[in-house]
């Protein structure tokens, strides 16, 4: 496997890649230096104003992961911060423990922090956008009362001092240069994440759910790495904040605060980095402007918030997307190269089977399908008609595991598929698309094919944070391998474009390069040829004869009986949930019973 | 001690009941949960202070005013925060449009009225006793809300064509139902009954502009453990959340109190997604 790939990638967006990395790195850059500079030319006020704002961005830059990447909606993070404060300033001011140092009651906190993020964040896998929500807000004002009441180990409503930092710490520009340091690794990590498999896995379980878990991407152990850092990155803040703040009452954390956190990411744009950054500076920054307006600040950020879910979604990310605002060439043609497509899937030697044996699924008291036998086998096209409502999409879906069957056996190569558990389809080689292409719109769409291979990354979370070198060549592969996916199914001029602006055909061929990332053993394509002309029609029946030529086998549900007839070796038809006929596409179209009750006289 | 404990919990229960019927009724119209639903208990409560105590007002007119108010409020949630972003509701772009005007009308609260609590008149000049009227009143709107609801849902052609929209929109719109004007009513109607909630509960809770994000956790437990808008288990479930939190304040005291309230939430939450009462799986694929 380890051939170049090159010839494949045309030089044009070898060049793209080049520049789009430094364009992306630059902004950084230029923070980095202003951020190093900044003590040159700020003044003592501003100090602190900067130091509050590196403070936030650590915290934001974990929470931004939770929001801005998995779209999970926790407006309650503050109680983190909370948490992290109270445990770096008690331990360091020795009331309850020894005196601890504070680089070790950072570490302590941050331990801390990450165990609580889980415990707030584990709902989330259960709960939808709105339960979650009220669970983080009830978490924030609960974490709050009890810094009130438990005034042995907190002072109450008195408060406790934060944590000083020893030399060279300990002077105003040390402490700033000390955060200025954290949040730049924070930016640093994060911007990892955010380019490798789980931040595009967390994208996918954003905007597409469903498409995620048929490739295979395993949400509870993705979102609990994201909380455990979240809430440790939190805490961190949290222990920087007292320190900052030199003394801290539960006043000093309200509901507020974590509006502005959550505000800042929303104003900087989902799954990005910079944006959220360039957010989180803004809300530290503005009210100094405005003086009489400081009362008034949550107030507008509401405002802010309001507007921006309203009227421009995308946030400043989007404003900064100039690239994907160049016109896409127009009259633009799908043309697949299945001659690559042998390099891309690994033939199968063994002749698998993929098995129906008396499947049935009632809804009620409408049996959707009813005793179904079907079988495909590893190299073959099998296809799948039947009027509308006969169970076709019903068969797909107990197959790749979204539903149960209430009786017979769904059988691989001999054993029997477990019910449901539907991400362990693909680790079994079963990809699928869908009848409406799930597709995260705002990642491009070479992003969106790599999703397919999440599952074939060899590294963990910690080693993408910290970019070390599996990390690195796990990318390399999963880009060539998608690059040429999409080269396969003729998409290659795409790659760098927005999904969201591809034309629907476009979207459907997407869907078919992202199944082929997982080398499937079997196939199921649901209405792929649904919307499209006649031209992309005759190309797409090649593309899927050549991926059976390679030794997967294909399940094709669809209407096009024309599509059907010309490339299936087998054929069923279905009708009320039950075999109507099958056979090999010349018995079907001579049977009586199909031709009455379907194909039409 | 006991009897304390049972009209404390019953009295704050129905008031918990009362903003998830809000959020029900809400949820009913559009297939949205509003963080609103919260701010007009707390409005309620401002209101009625500022109409009665500060302003001076005979208790109808007041009662009248902060229930126009509520209205007010509910009809604004639902031009500003609802209707632009229920043509993308999968996007639930609807938690943040909500959670927005809800702090907006909170900060106004704060600056305007203060950020510490305020007494609530007494509305009856009645002596202190017993079983005051600052217990039985939410109990006795709580009632009236209820009874109301559902001799307007059965017996009234409006209240049918509520839950026409609410069992099936599409269908309700084919029908020619005017699904939009219906959907207003409905937030006027739940905005008053918010605004009733922190009326009636007023005593208890004191006229604070930081009753509206306790509200808007408390008041949708019961609205999650009874189902998704169904009212009867709104109640029921509000109830039992009033007399737990009470008798777990009086046990553990008011912080562990929380604790425990909110943990039985998660727990209860987990084990039961679809709450206690139950519905329907959505089909996704």
């Amino acid at each position: 496997m380890d051939t170049p790939m090159a010839n494949v990638r045309p030089g044009r967006a070898d060049v793209l890649g080049a520049t789009g990395t430094l364009g992306v790195a630059l902004p950084f850059l230029a923070l980095l230096v202003i951020g190093i500079a900044f003590p040159l030319f700020g003044g003592g006020y501003w100090g602190v104003i900067a130091t509050r704002a590196c403070v936030y961005w650590v915290l934001v830059s974990g929470l931004n992961l939770v929001v801005g990447f998995a779209g999970q909606i926790a407006i309650g993070w503050v109680a983190l911060l909370t948490l992290g404060a109270y445990t770096t300033s008690v331990l360091v001011a020795g009331t309850v423990t020894p005196e601890l140092s504070p680089y070790l009651a950072l570490a302590i906190a941050a331990l801390v922090g990450a165990i609580f993020g889980l415990i707030v964040g584990l709902p989330a896998l259960r709960l939808r956008t709105f339960y979650f929500a009220i669970t983080t807000l009830g978490f924030a004002t609960i974490v709050t009362q009890v810094a009130l009441a438990w005034q042995s180990v907190t002072g109450g409503g008195v408060g406790v001092a934060g944590p000083i930092f020893p030399k060279p710490f300990d002077s105003q520009w040390g402490f700033y240069y000390f955060c200025f340091g954290l949040a730049a690794i924070c930016t640093w990590m994060t911007a990892n994440i955010a380019a490798s498999r789980f931040g595009r896995a967390l994208t996918a379980i954003r905007d597409a759910e469903v498409a995620a878990e048929a490739c295979g991407i395993a949400k509870p152990a993705l979102l609990g790495a994201v909380f455990l850092f979240s809430g440790a990155v939190a805490a961190i803040a949290g222990g920087l904040f007292a320190s900052l703040q030199s003394y801290i009452t539960p006043d000093a954390f309200t509901l507020d605060l974590s509006v502005l956190f959550f505000i800042a990411i929303l104003i900087g744009g989902r799954s990005s980095i910079l944006g959220p950054l360039l957010g989180t500076i803004l809300l530290t920054v503005l009210p100094e402007f405005a003086a009489p307006l400081v009362a008034w600040s949550t107030f507008l950020y509401a405002v802010l918030l309001l507007v921006i879910v309203l009227a421009m979604p995308g946030g400043i990310a989007e404003l900064l997307d100039f690239k994907n605002r160049r016109p896409l060439e127009s009259g633009r043609a799908i043309v697949p190269r299945p001659e690559l497509l042998g390099r891309l899937l690994a033939a199968p030697a063994d002749g698998g089977a993929l098995m129906l044996e008396q499947v049935a699924l009632a809804f009620g008291g409408v049996h959707a399908i009813d005793g179904l036998d079907l079988e495909i086998r590893s190299g073959q096209i099998h296809g799948l008609i039947g009027p509308n409502g006969s169970g076709k999409t019903t068969t797909l879906n107990v197959i790749s595991g979204y539903y149960a069957q209430q009786s017979g056996t769904v059988r691989l190569n001999g054993a029997s598929l477990p019910v449901l558990e539907r991400h362990r389809r693909a680790h079994m080689r079963i990809a699928r698309t869908f009848q409406t292409p799930r597709i995260v719109g705002s990642a491009s769409v070479l992003q969106n094919v790599m999703i397919g291979g999440t599952i074939d990354g060899k590294c963990t979370f910690v080693e993408s944070l910290l970019s070390l070198p599996r990390h690195r060549r796990d990318e390399v592969l999963l880009r060539d391998t998608a690059m040429l996916a999409l080269a396969a199914v003729g998409l290659e001029r795409l790659a760098p474009v927005r999904a969201d602006r591809l034309q629907h055909s476009e979207l459907r061929f997407t869907e078919i390069a992202r199944a082929l990332m997982l080398r499937p053993a079997f196939l199921l394509l649901d209405e792929p040829a649904a919307g499209l002309s006649a031209e992309e029609i005759s190309r797409l029946a090649a593309l899927v004869v050549a991926i059976a030529r390679a030794g997967t086998g294909v399940l094709l549900v669809e209407h096009h009986a024309d599509l059907i007839f010309d490339i299936c070796h087998h054929v069923t038809v279905l009708n009320l949930g039950k075999n109507l006929a099958a056979g090999t596409p010349a018995e079907i179209r001579s049977h009586r019973e199909v031709v009455n009750a379907y194909l039409g006289g | 001690m006991v009897a304390s404990i049972v009209s404390t919990g019953l009295a704050i229960g129905c008031i918990y009941a009362l903003i998830g019927i809000t959020y029900n009724v809400m949820f009913s119209a559009s297939r949205v949960f509003s963080f609103t639903a919260g701010t007009l208990g707390m409005l309620g409560g401002v209101l009625g202070s500022l109409f009665i105590a500060r302003l001076g007002m005979p208790v109808e007119i007041g009662f009248l005013l902060a229930l126009a108010g509520g209205v007010l409020l509910g009809i604004v949630t639902e031009i500003v925060a609802v209707r632009p972003v229920l043509k993308s509701l999968d996007q639930h772009l609807y938690v943040l449009s909500t959670l927005a005007l809800a702090l907006m009308v909170q900060q106004f609260t704060a600056i305007e009225w203060g950020t510490e609590a305020r007494p609530f008149p007494r509305l009856f000049d009645i002596a202190r006793g017993g079983f005051d009227q600052q217990f039985w009143l939410p109990m006795l709107a709580c009632a009236a809300v209820i009874v109301g609801l559902e001799l307007l849902y059965r017996h009234t052609l409006i209240g049918r064509a509520f839950l026409a929209i609410a069992e099936d929109t599409y269908a309700a719109r084919a029908l020619g139902l005017p699904e939009r004007r219906l959907r207003m009513v409905s937030y006027a109607l739940a905005g008053a009954i918010g605004a009733l909630a922190g009326f009636a509960g007023g005593e208890m809770l004191l006229a604070f502009f930081g009753n509206g994000p306790m509200l808007t956790f408390y008041g949708f437990v019961p609205v999650a453990l009874g189902g998704m808008g169904n009212n009867r288990g709104a109640v029921v479930a509000g109830l039992l959340l009033g007399l737990f939190q009470q008798t777990a304040n009086f046990l553990v005291g008011g912080i562990f109190a929380s604790v425990a309230v909110f943990t039985v939430f998660i727990i209860v939450l987990l084990a039961r997604p679809e709450g206690l009462a139950g519905a329907a799986l959505q089909r996704r694929v």
